[in-house]
């Protein structure tokens, strides 16, 4: 074991934390926006498989890799708008309609793919993106700074999404909207603008974290690509509190002991397979047992806010 | 209860949001180049078109029946269950090592024993979320979840170990178990697939009404779901009928997993994913259980209604070239549609509520400045 666990071995794994934990970003990140406002959107996870498609078609197709994530981010703002009507508009209980539209993604993804492709092809990515005179630097390089241009931008988005929420007029009226709808009403805030603009933001977001995927990890498209990354990824939140570099914590120490338990499997170590893939979604638990006694998520999540009229 | 058209429309409701997602789906068969009637009468007929595919139909409809009715309960107590997937596979599970154990068992004695031990390995696997509620606060959507990757991988460790079929060795070992004991299969209602198992779905449905609607138990489960901080003042422990609740509704799931073996595999495989055992049930009986309302009798029409898309969907595939996942996306549209359609019920019930009010304000005012008939007010 000694032997087997070297130093080049340990950044490989750090690097390809780094890498696996982008699409949890991009996902958790958004999701974090509509929680915040008060919208819990389960649906993730199908907006993901429409936005891995989306993406994956486009480059299947032309090549075009902007276009594929453009595309996927478009339709994940279509979805996310999807949501925002019926959480917001028709007040519809959140939890199950969010399953509805898993279900269509889940569906509606696969529909496409058998339709428009129908077996399982590779398409090239994004390539590697070295940042010149950073990617140099011993160790932390070739962890942090030899990775594709989307896995950059899900670690860009962290500082950004912190700003907006903390620093912000926008993030005090988003915050304000999650805690207490009426008082935020009451001072003139738009409560079903900002929900709109929270779930249309993390729906879109999705979109990109599908696309992260299908065109930047795995550069392929297959029925059920996301095998439930995204409710993970709404599980982070939780962990994460709803801060979004807490956020990025969780999803790094996620992403480390699924790059370690791939590691384990490929070195071929007397673990069976089954109990190394299952290991990251038992920690998942443990984590959200963990951080359901630490933080407490807004007041009014999940909680449709209805006007009295 | 007077019968008026707003309480019509109520229970039309689901219908109308189904007809909506036929509709959306229509509209999808047309931009995939399919005639949508060709489509829904191949969907039709694949469904109903023989005494065959009838039975088909009911015995698709079975699981999604008992995952629905452990819905009903659970959604009842406030909680959602999402894992009726992982519940079913701890239930397959659990019922196939028994009958693989014991293979000289009588039926008579092994069939019960086996559904038995499917429905408290399911309760158990549907309790640890909700310990995990009432205990950590912990919340279920996404611990129910997590438990449904546990569960696949569970199946594939043991279907790869203990349980494989004792032929299968090697590095090309397909993860599958040995066939049961012939003397342990459901007995067949008639001469189709339908197996008994269709039979007890139903009567447990009609149980599960009388549970939740007419003892002690049910009415506590269902206070706690309407209002948990006043069922709490009124000295009902919150905490313990949410627990119970997940345990039944994981139980009923477990049944399904059971009979799902017992009545129509006989042996369970696995090719890694959990829908090559559950078919989606786990999932698909929510939107059966919410589609009849939430009550356990209105799942046994809707579970029938869904069984019959599921089974329409491979002719649909056939005759018209468009994948059956057309049903999996309608489905999620009919979930986000009778979801939806709630807001038009609720503004029926406050609609109604002011309109008695109103008319028990004019009668009262009637009362004190009669005789007049036509006061103010």
């Amino acid at each position: 074991m000694e032997d087997l666990f070297t130093g080049s071995v340990l950044i490989g794994l750090l690097a390809s934390a780094i890498r696996l934990a982008t699409p949890y970003l991009y996902a958790a990140i958004g999701e974090t926006f509509g929680q915040r406002s008060g919208v819990l959107n389960l649906g993730v996870d199908g907006i993901m498989l429409m936005g891995a498609f989306s993406a994956f078609y486009v480059v299947f197709k032309t090549g075009d890799l902007v276009g594929g994530v453009l595309l996927a981010a478009l339709v994940g703002l279509l979805m996310g708008l999807l949501m925002a009507f019926i959480s917001v508009t028709l007040s519809a209980e959140q939890g199950i309609s969010g399953i509805g539209v898993y279900l269509f993604g889940l569906g509606m993804s696969d529909l496409l793919f058998q339709k428009l492709i129908n077996n399982v092809q590779t398409v090239s990515g994004f390539p590697v993106a070295p940042i010149p005179l950073l990617s140099e630097i011993p160790v932390l390089g070739p962890i942090l700074f030899r990775q594709n241009v989307l896995v950059y931008g899900a670690y860009i988005l962290v500082p950004i999404a912190w700003f907006v929420l903390n620093k912000t007029t926008l993030g005090l009226k988003i915050k304000a909207v999650g805690e207490n709808p009426e008082a935020a009403d009451t001072l003139g805030v738009s409560v079903s603008r900002i929900r709109y603009f929270t779930v249309s933001l993390g729906g879109m977001l999705s979109g990109i974290a599908g696309a992260s995927l299908s065109i930047a990890l795995l550069n392929v498209f297959q029925f059920n690509l996301t095998n439930g990354l995204g409710f993970i990824a709404i599980a982070l939140v939780y962990f994460g509190g709803w801060r979004p570099t807490w956020v990025l914590l969780g999803s790094l120490i996620f992403s480390f002991v699924n790059a370690l338990q791939i590691w384990v499997q490929v070195v071929g170590l007397p673990i069976p397979s089954d109990i190394a893939v299952m290991t990251p979604y038992i920690l998942t638990i443990v984590v959200l047992v963990i951080s359901a006694q630490r933080v407490r998520p807004p007041s009014a999540l999940s909680k449709a806010y209805e006007r009295l009229e | 209860m007077r019968i008026s058209w707003s309480s019509i429309f109520d229970a039309l409701l689901p219908v109308i949001a189904t007809l909506a997602a036929l509709a959306v789906g229509a509209v999808m068969l047309i931009l995939l180049g399919a005639n949508p009637l060709v489509a829904y009468g191949a969907l039709l007929e694949g469904a109903f078109g023989s005494f065959n595919a009838l039975a088909d139909t009911i015995v698709k409809a079975t699981p999604l029946l008992l995952v629905g009715i452990g819905i009903c309960i659970a959604f009842r107590a406030g909680v959602i269950n999402i894992g009726g997937e992982g519940q079913m596979i701890l239930g397959g599970l659990s019922s196939i090592a028994l009958g693989l154990a014991f293979p000289d068992a009588p039926g008579i004695l092994m069939i019960p024993m086996a559904l038995l031990i499917g429905f408290i390995a399911g309760g158990l696997w549907g309790g640890i979320p909700g310990y995990l509620k009432a205990r950590f606060n912990v919340n279920e959507i996404l611990s129910t979840i997590m438990l449904n990757v546990i569960a696949v991988q569970l199946m594939n460790l043991l279907l790869r170990g203990p349980l494989i079929q004792p032929n299968q060795k090697g590095a090309a070992a397909i993860p599958q178990t040995a066939r049961l004991s012939a003397a342990f299969d459901l007995p067949r209602l008639v001469p189709t697939r339908l197996h008994l198992g269709a039979l007890i779905a139903v009567i447990l449905a009609i149980g599960v009404y009388f549970f939740l609607w007419r003892t002690t138990i049910g009415y506590r489960i269902r206070a706690v779901g309407l209002n948990a901080a006043a069922s709490r003042y009124a000295g009902i422990k919150v905490n313990r009928y949410i627990v119970l609740s997940l345990m039944l509704s994981g139980a009923f799931s477990g049944l399904a997993g059971a009979i799902q073996v017992y009545g129509v595999n006989h042996f369970m495989i696995t090719d890694g994913s959990a829908a090559s055992f559950t078919g989606s049930a786990g999932f698909n009986g929510i939107v059966a259980a919410l589609f009849g309302q939430l009550h356990p009798v209105g799942t046994i029409p809707a579970s029938f209604l869904f069984g019959a898309l599921l089974v329409g969907a491979n002719k649909l595939q056939r005759v018209v070239q468009v994948p059956a996942a057309l049903i999996t996306a309608l489905n999620g549209l009919v979930v986000v549609f009778v979801v939806s359609s709630e807001l038009w019920r609720r503004k029926n019930a406050r609609r109604r509520a002011i309109k008695e009010l109103e008319e028990k304000l004019a009668a009262a005012a009637a009362k004190e400045i009669s005789p007049q008939p036509e006061g103010g007010g």
